[in-house]
């Protein structure tokens, strides 16, 4: 079984108004030197497969088709 | 002129669109269920507003993946006109039908009010029963209505006509990328807005500025 970490993120220049909230919520609560916050989503994924490369294909064309939306948001796979 | 509801779990407006197509009419409209692969020959689908699946994920990501949708999309490519409200409209920009994105308000609140829209293009088969630049009232009530696209998408949209909607006279509710509040696809029939027209077509609502929406779709004389 492979594990898998995917984290999806924000693109650079598109607006994130929850990180903006979180990030004035940061500076007020005392943290001085918070810079830009962006919020983003973390998916643990288990594969009942053995083929590495196999598994990092399927991940990549589960991001794209449903884990992700490319008009706003990059992704990234990393194997466990 | 024969219409269609789609329905889906945790979508609450489907009862409104109904109403008003059957009032606008004079038929109801067929309802079709999101595992359905086919839809009945019809010549406008709707996708009411509400929270598909709860919002999880992104709002409509979930929908935009049931059977259904690839009928909607079948019929789309065919030429039937598509009208997507609120999270109609989240659905159908996650599905791919329209460009464009639609992420959290600005100013993070859920926004329950009413707006006016400037019609910015009469020239399609859902707004030809307005004036130009007319001004119209309609409620808003949602979490993620603030559209966004990229700079080269936005451009073609505005050079194109394809945005069909905006919110006028300051009152976007949601910081959308140029007052951006409805846009139809390069091919003129599949049209995504966030307001509620279906809650503005009769006195009882308090007027009726939605209702010329549905009477351009429907062919229908004011």
């Amino acid at each position: 079984m492979i594990k898998a970490r995917i984290t999806v993120t924000l693109k650079n220049g598109v607006l994130d108004p929850q990180g903006k909230a979180i990030e004035h919520a940061l500076s007020g609560m005392g943290f001085d030197g918070v810079g830009h916050v962006r919020q983003g989503k973390v998916f643990d994924v288990e594969l009942a497969e053995s083929d590495r490369a196999k598994a990092e294909a399927d991940l990549k064309a589960m991001c794209d088709k449903l884990l992700a939306n490319t008009v706003i948001e990059n992704y990234s796979v990393a194997i466990t | 002129m024969k219409s269609a509801v789609v329905l889906l779990p945790g979508l609450n407006r489907d009862r409104d669109m109904i109403a008003a197509l059957t009032k606008i009419s004079g038929m109801p409209p067929v309802t079709v269920w999101q595992t359905d692969t086919e839809i009945p020959d019809v010549d406008l689908i709707t996708i009411p507003g509400g929270f598909s699946f709860g919002d999880y994920l992104r709002c409509g990501a979930i929908a935009a993946r049931m059977p259904v949708m690839r009928a909607v999309a079948e019929k789309a490519a065919k030429g039937v006109m598509v009208i997507g409200v609120c999270n109609g409209f989240q659905i159908l920009v996650e599905a791919g039908l329209l460009p464009g994105a639609l992420m959290r308000n600005t100013s993070l609140k859920f926004v329950c009010r009413q707006v006016k829209l400037q019609i910015a293009n009469a020239n399609t088969m859902f707004t030809r029963r307005y004036q130009p630049g007319q001004i119209i009232r309609s409620p808003v009530a949602h979490h993620d209505g603030n559209y966004f696209a990229d700079d080269e998408t936005l451009r073609r949209l505005e050079g194109e006509g394809q945005v069909v909607f905006r919110y006028a006279e300051g009152t976007n509710p949601n910081g959308s990328i140029n007052d951006i509040a409805g846009i139809i696809n390069g091919q003129g029939n599949v049209l995504g807005l966030m307001p509620h027209p279906e809650n503005l077509i009769e006195a009882a609502h308090g007027g009726s500025d939605g209702r010329a929406l549905f009477e351009s779709a429907l062919g229908i004389a004011a």
